[in-house]
């Protein structure tokens, strides 16, 4: 119910929303649970294992169970916190695990099943018989597993990252954050300030207090106001920072559009910030938790001091009888606002003796709650007083305080283990446990205003010192509530009935004890073996309590015990927004060719190549089959002129007095003796003896070359180049860099190659200016261009190398000469037909598994100097009989089929592992040869050309008997590349 | 993580590849006979603690970097350029 | 105490006080016949079958935190056996086949879930190495198919086939993969362990090794010297420390791997799905969190944290591959350190020094090879020679190149595999 005069909230704003499909209304500056607390809503959801009915806890982000589904159109938030959810216009919320209704929920049946369900039963059961696992068991369980449900559809809604960088991040905006963004601004610093409320003052928002003699309110407002004019300081309101990582990179979500009633265009709903900063000040407050008494998780029992931020910040009380239960001085507040508001508060109970009322109202001291009513509500508790009798009260709302735990997640980010304070009984944050990072009041165990304001202002000016900016006078430090924070801990009030410390998961006191019964008495033990703080609040009100009962039940104390460890994100955080612009062709980069759209244009299918993608055919009229066209562009190569776009190829120009020798260790063979103007075949091998990759490499120059790279080893080769010269010969006088996008390269391949190409140069060319294996530096049209004598197909071929900015005209050119030469461009297919035809190897072979002897070119490994790679693959185990050796295929019986990746056998041997004699790599259909052929790796292979050997496929069931052959199936003197 | 490249600056992890242990820079003579030429590509002494590894600064000025790190802590004290500082 | 329905409903009626320690916490003995240094995974499991199956008693476990608190209780729980070179084949499919006898083994329900693996492919060329995988396990007589994308829309609608960066061509799925409850496995073997007599000694961190004329006499630990006949170094990612401590240089180096868990959702998610191009893979745990992870994040580490490059990359991969999963908020990240080789695959193995013996090796793959790293280990212990599915898991591979199991085929770069 509202309480007038009370809160900060809008009245006359009012604002629809359904939850459950009930229409409500609230006011702008409510938050979902606070608008349904103030409809009397007080069941918000159910508990994962137990299906317990459940109210809200907190007022903030550790919210364990008013988690609700919002939705959107097409969109679906499951387990969205109410607690954090700004209301707005429209809204629409729904309730989650309860089935049929949040009201009457069949698996509410758990709750009766409690005494089987104990921790960790699921380990002792569900055995027998095996298979049921699958087909009973699993699936009863995943049927009852889960929280809220996604909509199992993309929705398009907008998430961005952002990236920021600052000389100091102050995360939280309460009093200590305030006090610090105001100092570390006045100095002139760059300042992030992030809080994950959607307005400034944290906890100052929500209590009765006085700054410089003003409302504390109307202080945030004031200091709100100031920060807003300092141009260095950037507020970042809705923003929770999630994560500290290293060298003062921090993970933050700015929840953007839950702040906006519609969603603007161009507004992301969430943006992942990746924040750099010098220094970072943690001003995160602290959170109170419950204390374990039977039936502690009613709807209507709360913390304490959530109770006071729905009356002091929303006008709202969570009953109309009110209670309170604390074993410390604050939870006093709590009774006095409530007192002061005007509602009936019916008792406030401290389990301490020397407790002290700051009001007029029954006051328990040294009493404790041991027990509730009021199964979808709270309807009356049971305290046990000090002289041991035991009382009942009716009332329809408990606030519960433990007591203060110092915000200390993000400090633990990096392994730190947070310090147990006695006083406070509590953790607080390990020093220096994130490098630039300090803690600042709550957060730091500082509980009064007036020691966080101070230590606030401390940290600021100990950082601007750091920085090196301009000292500012600080200015004196604001007058606040001083009043020290006293507890005497109360973990577990005992008793029989089940108490519940992790409410989400249904962990109780009960269970904690059981895990230590069955040994499980490492804190990490009880935590997986009970499920502790795993729930999605991640154990943030109810793990000191936890650990507490632990201590206790193993007879070690809390500081021994230890922590588990908390890590990021300190709030769950949506993948939309940490994988922002990853959907669809966002994931990564597109590399297109200059000629991509005459291709597109001309309906050729574009197939990823790497980064890349690249024509897999040209289909033409009358074609229904990809293979017809590849059939074709092979016969034109053959027999006319083809043209292809090489320009995915990566080039590197080297350039320098020792290019020579600098090549000459990279590559195994020699390019020092190659004469200038010639091109050589390369091989090069990592250093631990495989074939890294291989290309062509043409001297340019006395000084200059032209490396050409595999499609898919560019970036592994240049960047192996630059480790060879700058950590092994950094000596060496040479420069290289990559120039694969400069220039558009194409091949022009076929018996009418030279034809073609002296219809467009500007001098003609022949076999005596230009000899197979050469290469010349050409004009067309007046541009520079670079032409070699080069093939792939095993035609007399070149390719042709313009400036890239002449990529797409040159190709338009050389089509249509081709074309009229009875020629056209061919695509991927044509190019891995044509080089299965000569024998050639890509990738498909050269996998990174073989050797230069496996491929047969360990000729090519010169014995006459050093390279990389050498002296390991002389390694016994990367020579021999024993090796799978490349080989040619082609099938000889009934079945023609051939499939890459099946395995080979000897004819009469069983398709099993044992007899596993090799594998075929690359397949095609060869118009050329008229029949299916192959690569592969077979055993000791070169030595078993012309015998037969049986290729297995067990998915598609084909066995083929092919014979052993060479791998060049076509043209192997290679007459045609010199004619 | 971010590492001070010495001819850009500090930048983000994301521009760097790695690739072990700076003993990767002192490649043994061809004949140096197969346990050394074992030990140098593979055995590695792995440190828990202070380390020095090759960082390639990819997405930047192309040098490559010895990284003098904490593993533990991922502390990153120093950066260097291999070129010049052979082991 | 056997566990079974009855048992939980009788102690269910009788207040749950019947329940007994899943194993002892004993002191240290003086001296044991086998001390195994590591109580993870596959220490437990070694400890296990030395007992069950060699019926040795005198064996020790030395765990210097708590038992399964290594990469066995930080992994993404993956069980399959879908490798392609010989060594990592059979040694795969023998732990599939012990997998699948676990619970009935242990009396211990690890939830060893076989709800089948797909491997997705997205190129004509990955087609073919799929498929070569394929024809490797069935070889073995393991299971595998290939999905047509018709196949797939049916079985996995949630990918994205129509708008992402790299199509999907088809999937490899391996029917028998799954997953298990990986808490569960260590504490499996560890009651199973110690019912048979196995000392499991936590908190007890050995700080050397006792090493006279090349044979191994025991080791020195936090908790007083203790005298062994064999020691087995069963370390992972902390394997390079505790080799040093014999004056060894391993093959290894340590990375961090990240996983993540996401809030619990209902389940849709039914299968282990692998993004090949994305290093991106995703399954649904029982509880409903979306278990996923991606690649190491490429530096040396022992900090078993990460960072956020590798966050924000697995989190792309998984909007690219399965959109619908974008309103999944990220729970918690957490980090493994992986004790990677230069070839992708494990050690299983004696060493020079007489009675010292190393598993290691694992990568990011150990998880799944927990019962036949245990089964093949306690048989090289108990009877030095290696077992039959783990003989090519030699240390001396490196130095010869025989028998490399580089299935990545990305070289002698550690933290490449």
């Amino acid at each position: 119910m509202r309480v007038a005069g009370k809160g900060l909230i809008d009245r006359s704003r009012v604002l629809k929303f359904t939850f459950g499909g009930q229409s409500f209304e609230g006011f702008a500056g409510d938050t979902l649970a606070s608008a349904l607390l103030a409809n009397g809503q007080r069941l918000i959801g159910r508990s994962f294992k137990y299906h317990r009915p459940r109210g809200i806890v907190t007022a903030g982000s550790e919210e364990p169970n008013a988690l609700v589904t919002l939705e959107r159109g097409l969109a679906r938030e499951p387990n969205s916190r109410a607690t954090m959810q700004p209301l707005f216009d429209g809204l629409v919320a729904r309730p989650q695990n309860a089935w049929p209704s949040l009201k009457f929920d069949v698996l509410a049946v758990n709750d009766v099943l409690a005494p089987f369900l104990s921790a960790g039963f699921y380990y002792k059961t569900f055995m027998w018989p095996r298979k049921f696992w699958e087909w009973v068991y699993e699936p009863a369980i995943r049927q009852a597993a889960g929280l809220g449900a996604l909509s199992e559809r993309y929705d398009h809604e907008l998430y961005e990252k952002a990236y920021a960088h600052c000389d100091v991040l102050i995360i939280g905006a309460g009093p200590a954050g305030l006090m610090a963004a105001l100092t570390a601004g006045r100095a002139g610093l760059d300042v992030i300030l992030a809080d994950e409320h959607d307005q400034l003052g944290g906890r100052l928002l929500s209590e009765i207090e006085h700054i410089d003699g003003m409302p504390a309110v109307s202080w945030v407002q004031a200091a709100a106001a100031e920060l807003a004019g300092l141009a260095n300081v950037r507020i970042m309101v809705s923003t929770t920072v999630t994560g500290a990582y290293d060298q003062g990179v921090f993970g933050a979500l700015e929840r953007v559009g839950p702040r906006v009633d519609v969603m603007l265009e161009g507004v992301p709903r969430e943006t992942f910030w990746r924040i750099y900063t010098k220094g970072a000040i943690l001003c995160a407050g602290a959170s109170e938790r419950q204390i374990a008494f039977a039936n502690n998780d009613r709807p209507g029992i709360m913390t304490a001091a959530a109770m006071r931020s729905y009356l002091n910040r929303f006008g709202v009380s969570p009953g109309q009888r009110v209670a309170i239960f604390g074993n410390n001085a604050d939870a006093h507040r709590t009774a006095r606002d409530f007192a002061e508001a005007g509602v009936e508060v019916v008792a406030m109970i401290d389990s301490r003796a020397e407790a002290q009322t700051l009001g007029d109202y029954p006051l328990y001291t040294g009493a404790v709650v041991t027990g509730t009513r009021g199964r979808l509500g709270l309807k009356s508790i049971d305290i046990r007083q000090a002289c041991g009798s035991v009382k009942t009260i009716d009332c329809d709302a408990l606030g519960v305080s433990g007591g203060w735990n110092p915000s200390v997640h993000l400090t633990c980010h990096m392994n730190g283990r947070p310090v147990w304070n006695p006083v406070l009984a509590s953790f607080t944050p390990q020093s220096g446990a994130i490098p630039g990072l300090v803690a600042a009041g709550a957060a730091a165990g500082e509980m009064s205003t007036q020691g966080a304001l101070a230590q606030g202002q401390a940290e600021a000016l100990v950082l601007v010192k750091a920085l090196g900016k301009r000292r500012v006078k600080p200015s004196p430090l604001p007058v606040a509530d001083a009043t020290p924070y006293e507890i005497t801990p109360v973990w577990d009030v005992g008793g029989r009935a089940r108490a519940w410390l992790d409410f989400q998961n249904d962990v109780t006191v009960k269970d904690i004890k059981q895990a230590v019964q069955e040994n499980f008495r490492s804190v990490e033990h009880m935590k997986r073996y009970t499920t502790q703080g795993m729930a999605t609040d991640q154990g943030k009100s109810s793990n000191i309590a936890a650990l507490a009962v632990l201590a206790d039940a193993t007879g070690r104390g809390i500081p021994e015990t230890g922590t588990t460890t908390f890590r990021p994100p300190y709030v769950p955080v949506a993948l939309a927004a940490l994988g922002a612009g990853g959907y669809g062709k966002g994931f990564a980069p597109e590399r297109l060719l200059t000629s991509d759209r005459i291709s597109r244009d001309r309906g050729a299918p574009m197939v990823e190549a790497g980064l890349w993608y690249r024509p897999s055919y040209f289909p033409q009229d009358g074609e229904t089959h990809w293979r017809q066209a590849c059939d074709r562009e092979v016969q034109m190569v053959r027999s006319a002129v083809g043209i292809c776009d090489v320009s995915t190829l990566g080039k590197i120009d080297i350039q320098g007095p020792d290019a020579a020798a600098f090549l000459d260790l990279l590559y195994t063979n020699s390019f020092a003796s190659l004469k200038q103007g010639r091109v050589r075949y390369g091989l090069m091998l990592r250093e631990d003896g495989h074939v890294m990759d291989d290309g062509t490499c043409a001297r340019i120059g006395a000084d200059h070359y032209l490396m050409t790279t595999t499609t898919a080893a560019a970036g592994q080769v240049m960047r192996h180049m630059d480790f060879v010269h700058q950590g092994l010969r950094p000596n060496f006088d040479v420069s290289f860099t990559s120039v694969t996008e400069h220039w558009a390269q194409f091949a022009v391949a076929g018996p009418e190659a030279r034809a073609l190409l002296n219809g467009v140069l500007d001098r003609k060319i022949s076999d005596k200016t230009l000899p197979y294996m050469g290469y010349k530096s050409v004009q067309l049209g007046g541009i520079a261009a670079r032409l070699f004598r080069i093939s792939f197909s095993g035609e007399h071929a070149y390719e042709l190398a313009v400036p890239a900015r002449y990529g797409e005209s040159l190709f338009q050119l050389l089509l249509e000469r081709a074309e009229a030469l009875g020629g056209g461009a061919y695509g991927l297919e044509a190019l891995n037909v044509l080089r299965i035809e000569k024998g050639f190897i890509t990738h498909a072979e050269i996998h990174g598994r073989t050797t230069a002897f496996d491929i047969g070119l360990e000729r090519m490994v010169s014995e006459a100097k050093d390279c990389i790679g050498k002296t390991m693959a002389a390694r016994p185990g990367l020579i021999g009989p024993e090796r799978d050796q490349l080989v040619g295929l082609r099938p000889v019986g009934e079945v023609k089929q051939i499939i890459p990746g099946a395995h080979l056998f000897a004819p009469e041997a069983e398709a099993v592992s044992e007899n596993d004699e090799g594998y075929v790599t690359s397949m095609c259909y060869s118009p050329t040869v008229g029949s299916v052929i192959a690569q592969a790796f077979l055993r000791d292979g070169r030595n078993r050309h012309g015998q037969h050997i049986k290729m297995v496929e067990h998915l598609s069931g084909v066995t083929t008997l092919c014979e052993v052959c060479s791998p060049v199936f076509f043209d192997p003197e290679g007459e045609r590349l010199r004619g | 993580m971010r590492i001070d490249c010495p001819l850009c600056g500090t930048r983000d992890r994301r521009e760097f590849y790695y690739s072990g242990h700076a003993t990767a820079l002192a490649r043994p003579a061809p004949d140096a006979g197969a346990e050394v030429w074992d030990d140098y590509l593979h055995n590695r002494d792995n440190p828990a603690g202070i380390t020095e590894d090759l960082w390639h600064h990819e997405f930047g000025c192309g040098a490559w970097l010895v990284v003098r790190r904490d593993t533990v802590s991922h502390a990153v004290l120093s950066a260097r350029l291999v070129k010049g500082d052979q082991l | 105490m056997r566990f079974s329905a009855l048992k939980v409903l009788t102690e269910g009626l009788t207040g749950n006080r019947g329940w007994r320690a899943h194993w002892r916490d004993p002191e240290p003995a003086e001296a044991y016949d086998i001390v195994i240094i590591g109580g993870g995974g596959h220490g437990l499991s070694t400890a296990y079958y030395l007992a069950k199956e060699y019926g040795l008693k005198r064996i020790a476990v030395l765990e210097k935190g708590y038992i399964g608190g290594g990469n066995i209780g930080r992994n993404t729980t993956i069980v399959r056996a879908n490798y392609f070179l010989p060594g990592n084949s059979e040694f795969y499919s023998h732990s599939l086949k012990l997998w699948e006898g676990l619970e009935a083994d242990l009396n211990y329900n690890v939830m060893h879930s076989q709800r089948g693996q797909i491997g997705l492919f997205h190129s004509d060329g990955q087609r073919d190495a799929a498929i070569r995988r394929a024809n490797s396990i069935r070889n073995r007589g393991d299971d595998a198919e290939l999905l047509s994308v018709a196949q797939l829309r049916k079985m996995v609608p949630y990918l994205d086939y129509d708008q992402g960066r790299f199509p999907i061509y088809g999937g490899l799925l391996q029917r028998r993969a799954g997953t298990a409850r990986h808490d569960a496995v260590a504490w499996g073997y560890a009651r199973g362990a110690d019912r048979l007599g196995v000392d499991l000694i936590q908190n007890c961190e050995v700080t050397g090794l006792d090493i006279v004329q090349g044979v191994v006499r025991g080791v020195q630990t936090s908790r007083g010297p203790i005298v062994a006949k064999k020691v087995a170094m069963v370390v992972a990612g902390r394997s390079s420390q505790v080799a040093a401590m014999a004056g060894m240089r391993l093959p290894i180096e340590s990375h961090v791997l990240q996983a993540f868990v996401t809030e619990g959702l209902k389940p849709f998610i039914d299968h282990v799905i692998s993004f090949g191009m994305g290093h991106f893979y995703i399954s649904q745990s029982d509880k409903g969190g979306l278990v996923f992870g991606g690649d190491l994040d490429m530096y040396a580490s022992y900090a078993a944290r990460g960072n956020l490059p590798m966050v924000e990359h697995v989190a792309e991969a998984g909007m690219t591959l399965m959109p619908m999963i974008g309103k999944a908020r990220m729970l918690r990240s957490w980090g493994g350190i992986m004790d990677m080789t230069p070839d992708g695959s494990p050690i299983i193995d004696k060493t020079h020094i007489e009675g010292l013996y190393l598993n290691a090796g694992w990568c990011y793959g150990g998880f799944k090879a927990v019962p036949a790293s245990g089964y093949c280990f306690a048989h090289l212990l108990a009877t030095d020679r290696p077992h039959a599915a783990a003989a090519r898991f030699r240390l001396d591979r490196f130095r010869s190149g025989r028998g490399l199991m580089d299935e990545e085929g990305t070289g002698a770069q550690h933290n490449l595999h």
